[in-house]
């Protein structure tokens, strides 16, 4: 008889149950650990009585009574296990690791906040004149956040060195060109896009090694979109502790502004992500993602929005209106219908069949694309009105490849709703088209500077 | 004879204080000494012992402490505190007024 998956000792047996027990999210490691002397004990007494091993166990587990039940119990009692998870540690070792852990990140998150002060040393003030911090910020923080990863995933000091390369390709080109007007459009552009570009390089930091294999772009997905969500609640509490660091100062005739301006502010954008990202590490198989969740929420929505728009234009035959901004709103829309497709994406079971919520997605896809498309057609009458500002044509850039993005996503879609293909086709390619914008923003980084005589 | 589920959980908070005043012990032991005092026919689910244990922790009515087994592993021990014990008595108190009163109608209820 071959029964390959069923373990064979006793001690295999007992991990197996143990296993099933720190599923349970009520049952701490010690519960556990008292649980299984208990179930021991029961095993030996049950074996002098004459019982055979296999035997033994079951007996002694079904006496233990069934997990749901156990679980259930353990959860009136500790009702709060529930709740707060991220400090409870799994065992003394997971609580050693967790802690070396948030030293780590609190030290890079000091050092990330101590060079974005660096500059100042050389007269470069953070203030809203300068144009050394737009261009410089991410090149100034990013790289402690890989080498949190580094350092996490362990990775050898000459790969860790490789990672490093694309922040100094990035500082060459953010700082070389001859950038003339205070707001140039494409210092602004580089400002903008290298964030994006180097972000790729943070993705293969996290994937330490698999980003070509498995599911390590879905995860680094998962982890932008939590932290994403973590940043913004972190500068919701920056907001607060900075209003009332001005308020008590000005209570006794102190004006901290300027303490704020230079101190509080750029430490806390940098030294945030930091601590942002730990602690979506440190919570990940604890609480909930939050994004799918977000997503699952919106994307009725906004498919409703899409529709309702698609229907009122062609109610009252209203052209769209197009503005000297018009690209880049759409630009936005598409970017926001591509992370409800890819978080919700991020969060389906790949075997699952279809259901309504892809139906939906379906729907959301389509109909901004044809929004989109009625926003190129009227932009695309009027171009030559504008003429080609850099802003205009990376706006167009990106639409172009968002468009193309969405364009087959909807295929695939169509695929898996009508049983020709499976969801992860889905993942695949959006996964697979992840290096396309920081392609696209590294492209303006480097070319649209000299392309636009450095307007 | 089985007991009812009510009157199992019932009579869970002064049985295991009882064993625990007559001396430190641990699950196993504990549920090992109710089989035994009960003549078997008071049967817990093994694991439901332990969030009792954990409650009655928490109301301070027992306190634990991690020592060796005599294998070596890991084993919670559990002893009654002085409010365990006060607890204990008042609830002597209460399990005297209900067989007092059960005793007294028996007498006059014959079984069907």
């Amino acid at each position: 008889m071959s029964a390959a998956p069923m373990p064979t000792t006793m001690e295999d047996q007992i991990a197996q149950w143990r296993q099933f027990l720190r599923r349970r999210r009520a049952i701490e490691s010690g519960d556990i650990e008292e649980l299984e002397d208990h179930l021991r004990n029961q095993v030996t007494l049950l074996s002098d009585a004459g019982l055979a091993g296999d035997e033994a166990f079951l007996v002694a587990v079904k006496r233990m009574g069934s997990l749901d039940e156990l679980s259930r119990e353990f959860a009136r009692e500790h009702s709060e296990r529930l709740w707060k998870q991220l400090v409870i540690g799994d065992g003394a070792a997971a609580q050693a690791s967790l802690r070396s852990d948030a030293f780590v990140a609190l030290g890079l998150a000091v050092a990330a906040a101590l060079s974005m002060k660096a500059p100042a040393l050389f007269g470069h003030e953070f203030n809203e004149q300068a144009t050394f911090y737009p261009r410089n910020a991410s090149l100034l923080i990013l790289p402690h956040l890989v080498g949190y990863f580094a350092w996490k995933r362990g990775l050898s000091i000459t790969r860790a060195l490789l990672l490093l390369l694309p922040f100094a390709v990035g500082a060459v080109f953010a700082n070389i060109y001859p950038f003339g007007v205070l707001r140039s459009y494409t210092g602004t552009l580089t400002a903008l896009h290298l964030p994006i570009a180097l972000w790729l390089v943070v993705g293969i930091s996290y994937a330490s090694g698999q980003w070509f294999r498995g599911h390590a772009r879905m995860d680094f997905v998962r982890f932008s979109g939590e932290l994403f969500i973590y940043y913004v609640l972190l500068a919701l509490g920056g907001g607060v502790f900075i209003m009332f660091t001005v308020l008590m100062f000005n209570a006794i005739g102190i004006n901290a502004e300027s303490l704020v301006a230079k101190w509080l502010l750029p430490c806390g954008i940098a030294g945030a992500l930091l601590v942002g990202s730990w602690l979506v590490e440190a919570k990940q198989s604890v609480i909930e993602n939050m994004a799918p969740v977000l997503t699952r929420v919106f994307t009725p929505f906004f498919t409703i929005l899409l529709l309702t728009f698609l229907a009122t234009m062609a109610w009252t035959g209203k052209p769209i209106d197009v503005q000297r901004n018009v690209l880049i709103a759409f630009d936005l829309l598409l970017v926001l219908v591509v992370g409800l497709v890819l978080y919700a994406a991020s969060a389906r079971d790949l075997n699952a069949p279809p259901n309504l919520f892809d139906r939906l997605q379906l729907l959301l896809i389509v109909s901004a694309l044809l929004v989109d498309a009625l926003a190129l057609a009227a932009i695309a009458a009027r171009i030559s009105d504008f003429g080609f500002t850099p802003n205009r044509v990376a706006a167009l850039g990106e639409n172009v490849i968002l468009l193309v993005n969405l364009a087959w996503s909807a295929v695939v879609y169509a695929r898996f709703l009508s049983g020709h293909g499976s969801f992860a086709a889905l993942e695949r390619w959006q996964t697979a088209y992840l290096p396309v914008y920081s392609a696209w923003a590294a492209f303006v980084v480097i070319a649209f500077p000299p392309l636009f005589s450095y307007v | 004879m089985d007991l009812g589920k009510d009157l199992v959980a019932a009579s869970a908070t002064p049985l295991v204080l009882a064993i625990l005043a007559e001396g430190e012990s641990y699950g196993y032991a504990i549920l090992k000494r109710v089989a035994e005092l009960s003549g078997g026919h008071l049967r817990w689910t093994d694991g439901m012992l332990y969030p009792v244990l954990h409650r009655l922790e928490r109301q301070r009515l027992v306190a634990a402490k991690w020592g060796t087994a005599e294998n070596g592993r890991r084993r919670r021990y559990y002893r009654i505190t002085k409010d365990g014990r006060a607890q204990l008595a008042a609830q002597r108190r209460q399990w005297q007024v209900v067989d007092d009163t059960l005793r007294g109608i028996w007498m006059k209820v014959q079984p069907a």
